[in-house]
């Protein structure tokens, strides 16, 4: 593209190449600087995610060929094994959501007599896993939702099982997510036997979280279940996390060494629910409330 | 981008696009850490063999695509890729003179010094590299380069891109 025309003999097409490395240098720390701090770049990244979207979805073809093919030579017997299972499945779990419900209706009743200030409501939305990031320390994966289905930035993300993580940019077609073990990746958490609160950090292991804020004197044990405390704002209150698998206390530090066993299974996932968190006022609650 | 009415110019735009693919495709957890840098190879051996057609602002571009499929920062991938467009069109004349293994050792030379780029760019970010495996690509990439050289230069030769 820097070839001299006969026309501009004074352009030095070494120069030319010099300037645009400059040019190219200067504008990519602009960008960058601009994109860390600011979010006005967001719509231009979607825009290039979008553009590139097709390749993406282009990958997963043979994967999705693949299952399709198995779908359509899988025999009859196991259909109907599977249907079975499922069906007993659902069973129980529609009459764990019955007893649910009424509870929930309960809390809220009490929630209003103590004059509790807002209820969350939550909507759920499936996405499926596009990719995984290449650079196995940084955790975070591509999802196939985006702004379009209503996807937004701080939304978080959960499988059957707990917590997996949060997004970070929603694209109109897409969206990405980092996990709970990315190592930039910290979630309030509570102990679900006592209360105590605290952060889980995540370690760039997909086995491993790190609660690094606990004093030495503090009540944790091995085994204990971590819960969502709901206190960043972001996760509701209540959902499952990690469990403790091993408290070290180190009385040279002021805090112990305590780490987590994530209960969700973050390196095998396909398939994630995002939750879409709509707060609103006890009362109106109490009103459209269809029980 | 003015080239891209050329004869030609969808050949390269597809293996591009097919470094692209590469990049992304899932791997084994013991082959990730050795995961080269397609698109990085393609866009160095056609700015080395076009280097009026592709050059450092069809590299900054594809960075910009990258970080954004990626989900990475905008602009990290961007750089680096113009500034490996940016070497190989500085030292195409000498180095397609080099007998192959030569030329696999400049290219680790320049797939090192991105891959140090963008870790110091990571590490600014909060994702400091822990070990040296973060220049594996680099050398993955380095041993690729004879067949990514003779499968691009026969793809280029069949379609007479000039």
């Amino acid at each position: 593209m820097s070839q001299v025309t006969p026309e501009r003999p004074w352009l030095n097409p070494e120069l030319v190449l010099n300037l645009k490395l400059v040019v190219v240098v200067i504008v990519s720390l602009v960008i960058m600087l601009l994109d860390h701090r600011t979010v006005y770049l967001q719509p231009v990244r979607g825009a290039l995610a979008t553009l590139v979207y097709p390749l993406q979805l282009a990958i997963r073809f043979p994967v999705d060929a693949g299952q399709r093919l198995h779908h359509l030579w899988i025999d009859q017997q196991a259909l109907i094994h599977e249907n079975q299972r499922l069906r007993h499945q659902q069973l129980l779990l529609s009459a764990q959501v019955q007893r649910l419900s009424s509870l929930e209706v309960e809390n809220r009743r009490l929630r209003t007599l103590l004059d509790s200030a807002a209820q969350m409501r939550e909507r759920v939305l499936i996405a499926e896993l596009l990719t995984v990031d290449s650079d196995p320390y940084r955790h975070r994966i591509l999802l196939n939702r985006g702004q379009v289905q209503g996807v937004k930035v701080g939304q978080p993300l959960l499988d059957q099982r707990g917590v997996v993580g949060q997004i970070v940019y929603a694209n109109p077609l897409n969206s990405t997510a980092i996990l709970i073990t990315d190592p930039n990746h910290a979630l309030p958490i509570q102990v679900n036997r006592n209360g105590l609160r605290t952060l889980a950090v995540g370690t760039g292991d997909y086995r491993r979280l790190q609660l690094p804020y606990v004093p030495n004197n503090y009540d944790v044990q091995v085994g204990d279940l971590l819960i969502t405390s709901g206190m960043g704002g972001r996760f509701p209150h209540g959902h499952p996390v990690g469990v403790v698998t091993s408290v070290e206390f180190d009385p040279g530090s002021p805090f112990a060494r305590i780490e987590a066993y994530p209960t969700a299974q973050l390196d095998r996932i396909r398939e994630v629910l995002i939750l879409d968190l709509v707060g609103y006022p006890v009362r109106d609650a109490i009103i459209d409330d269809p029980h | 981008m003015l080239w891209i009415s050329q004869p030609g110019s969808w050949v390269i735009i597809l293996t591009l696009a097919a470094g692209f693919i590469l990049d992304s495709l899932p791997m084994p957890p013991w082959v990730q850490p050795f995961k080269p840098d397609w698109l990085a190879l393609i866009l160095i051996y056609w700015c080395m063999a076009l280097p009026h057609r592709v050059g450092i602002a069809t590299g900054w571009l594809l960075g910009l695509l990258v970080d954004s499929g990626q989900g990475v920062l905008l602009g990290q991938h961007a750089l680096v890729y113009g500034i490996w467009a940016f070497c190989a069109i500085k030292g195409y004349r000498q180095v397609r003179l080099f007998p192959i293994w030569q030329q696999a050792l400049i290219i680790l030379l320049f797939l090192m010094a991105g891959r140090l780029l963008l870790s110091w760019i990571d590490g600014v970010m909060g994702y400091p590299p822990t070990d040296w495996w973060f220049f594996a690509p680099a050398l993955s990439g380095a041993l690729l380069w004879p067949i990514i050289l003779i499968a691009l230069r026969d793809v280029r030769r069949h379609y007479r891109i000039e």
